[in-house]
């Protein structure tokens, strides 16, 4: 096992480096002197000079490379020129929006998920069936931000339930927080739930053909035993799987939410970041996700072994 | 002088097969009820975008101060270029320039679905070079596929951002900025294809023979891509349209003055509350086009592609 997580450790290394470059390279790809861009339109020559330095522009670029990554190693993540501030002091005051949201959009989405899934396979071709595959493909296709705003409109401009926009630090007010992010979260949730309602349909309605489940049934255990514990726990690492590869969605997804929600997070961030041209945080940013994407996949990986015993590494 | 060599023999064989299939399974597909309910909306949709100038717009980009923020059904009096003025029913109301919504939908039809068809054409042709190779070429594949592994672990709506924001935005940066992130799973599915085609008999048939590499890949190996790459064409094309939307509704995408459906909304934000018709009527235009191609998408991998609807 930890064989395993050493091995797996070791083969993100180079997917790491790959998101790296790309991130180190795009300062360098864009026109014009990196230190001119990153400085701003209203630098002077001097701070632009002092960013060169720092940066080592005038080395070879694979010193630079070492430099820039030896800096980011170090938690230093440079300086954004817009918001005049060190990009990490930026990125720690926008996490906690984004966090909840994802959070708070797991939980929805999973439990509304899982049971539609389950219950799909188990009446494989009913009208619950097709319903559920209906509101799947249609999941698919309504963009997060058109839900969003068909969203707001009924529920905070109709019916004038909840709030339309903005957000509460969870310390703050912990109910007006609450108030404000269900319908964020339901919104980013409805691409979730069509992505692991149709795979847990899947993945149970190969399982509930096994032979061990018509045991189960001969045996007399009830159908909601057979199916939560025999099915569904089978049927539990190509679910574990999507639900890890749905989470770059809902990053793409957090960004949209975010904006129309005007929640402070990091999706807004970026979006703001790449307004005003703000490198060091778009490039922050980036590296960040990429991270927490390529992280909670190799969590994920490591998980299967608590779902499903016969996994053995 | 013999007639026929062996290795026509092997081609003509493996020919006949794979065209005699390809057919029936064509025939099969037009015949699929999805297939046919998403392909006549897009059809739909294509004939909007192609004839906009003719079903009772006006100018898209033309701004008329006193007929700003309009609700649908409004009749305004507006001004022609010879100087009279004339009544005019707004259908979908005009934005907070003026601009007729109606003929900025309509024509946004125009912009989604080039962006459409130019990111699936243009990620399957660039990642089917890319995973032909590498499933071909040994040494390449260890490269090739660390630098698709290390792409795909940006999520795909944060690279095309950051694509976006190294060149500033236009169409072609646009859709160079969708294209990049679907490139990865195009290699994939390709390379996945060529490792398990390149184990059949008529292919290991085909190298005995003495058949050379170019002809082996486009006779023996590329045939086998066409299937799966047309279901994951249509999936590209619909996520590569709301992708755009994503972008223009963010401020990022195409230009403003060009009008696509993501633009037109992000117009729309701000006065949603008193206007939401900006944001709606896009938004409808936007989710049935996306739906008809994942229907008609579904439809085709169930006819085409059948092994991958198991797994799915």
């Amino acid at each position: 096992m930890l064989d395993f997580i050493a091995r797996r450790l070791i083969a993100i290394i180079p997917v790491l480096t790959v998101v790296a470059v790309f991130v180190f390279l795009m300062l360098r790809l864009t026109p014009g002197d990196p230190a001119a861009v990153i400085a701003g339109d209203n630098a002077t020559s001097d701070q632009i000079a002092d960013i060169r330095t720092k940066l080592g522009l005038d080395e070879p670029i694979w010193t630079q490379f070492v430099i820039w990554i030896g800096n980011i190693l170090q938690g230093n993540f440079g300086e954004s020129f817009f918001f005049k501030k060190t990009v990490a002091e930026l990125i720690a005051q926008r996490v906690e929006p984004t966090l909840a949201l994802a959070v708070c959009t797991l939980i929805i989405a999973i439990t509304v998920a899982v049971p539609m899934g389950v219950l799909a396979a188990y009446r494989h071709g009913s009208l619950i069936d097709r319903f559920v595959m209906g509101f799947s493909v249609l999941g698919f296709s309504v963009p997060v931000f058109v839900i969003g705003y068909c969203l707001i409109y009924v529920f905070a401009i109709e019916l004038g339930w909840l709030p339309v926009q903005g957000y509460v630090r969870i310390g703050v007010n912990f109910w007006g927080f609450l108030e404000r992010m269900v319908l964020p979260s339901i919104t980013l949730a409805v691409i979730f739930v069509a992505l692991i309602a149709r795979m847990t349909r899947a993945s149970v309605l190969e399982v509930l053909n096994e032979d061990y489940i018509r045991t189960a049934r001969a045996k007399g255990l009830s159908n909601r035993v057979v199916l939560m514990r025999h099915a569904l726990r089978n049927a539990a690492v190509p679910i574990l799987t999507v639900i890890g590869l749905g989470i770059a969605g809902l990053i793409g997804g957090a960004v949209v939410t975010e904006s129309v929600y005007g929640l402070p997070g990091l999706g807004r961030l970026t979006v703001e970041a790449v307004l005003s041209r703000d490198f060091p945080t778009i490039q922050t940013v980036i590296l960040l996700f990429s991270v927490v994407y390529v992280v909670i996949n190799l969590l994920i990986d490591i998980s299967y072994t608590l779902f499903d015993p016969r996994i053995r590494y | 002088m013999s007639a026929i060599t062996p290795e026509e023999i092997v081609d003509s064989a493996s020919i006949a097969a794979a065209s005699t299939k390809r057919k029936s399974l064509w025939a099969l597909a037009v015949r699929n009820t999805a297939v046919i309910f998403g392909g006549s909306i897009l059809l739909v949709m294509l004939a909007i975008a192609i004839l906009a100038p003719f079903l009772g717009t006006v100018d898209p980009t033309r701004i008329d101060p006193a007929a700003r923020n309009k609700p649908p059904g409004t009749e305004i009096t507006f001004r022609l270029d010879d100087g009279q003025t004339a009544k005019r029913v707004v259908l979908m109301g005009t934005d907070s320039l003026g601009r007729d919504v109606y003929s900025r939908v309509l024509y946004g039809t125009r912009v989604s679905l080039v962006i459409g068809v130019a990111v699936a054409v243009a990620s399957i042709a660039i990642g089917l070079v890319i995973g032909l190779v590498s499933g071909y070429v040994r040494w390449a594949d260890g490269i090739i596929m660390r630098i698709m592994d290390g792409l795909m672990a940006i999520p795909g709506i944060l690279l095309a951002i950051a694509l976006v924001s190294i060149w500033r935005a236009g169409l072609i940066t646009v859709i160079f900025a969708i294209v990049v992130p679907d490139v990865p799973r195009v290699v994939r599915l390709v390379r996945s294809v060529v490792l398990t085609v390149r184990e059949e008999p008529y292919v290991e048939g085909a190298i005995s023979v003495g058949t050379p590499t170019w002809t082996l890949m486009f006779r023996h190996i590329l045939p086998n891509t066409v299937a799966p790459l047309i279901v994951q064409g249509t999936f590209i094309a619909a996520a590569a349209i709301i992708a755009e939307a994503i972008l223009s509704f963010l401020g990022i995408g195409i230009p403003p003055e060009i009008p696509s459906w993501g633009n037109i909304m992000a117009e729309g934000r701000t006065l949603f509350r008193v206007f939401p018709h900006n944001i709606f009527f896009p938004g409808i235009f936007l989710a049935l086009t996306v739906l008809a191609i994942n229907v008609m998408g579904d439809g085709l991998r169930d006819t085409l592609d059948p092994k991958m609807s198991k797994k799915v």
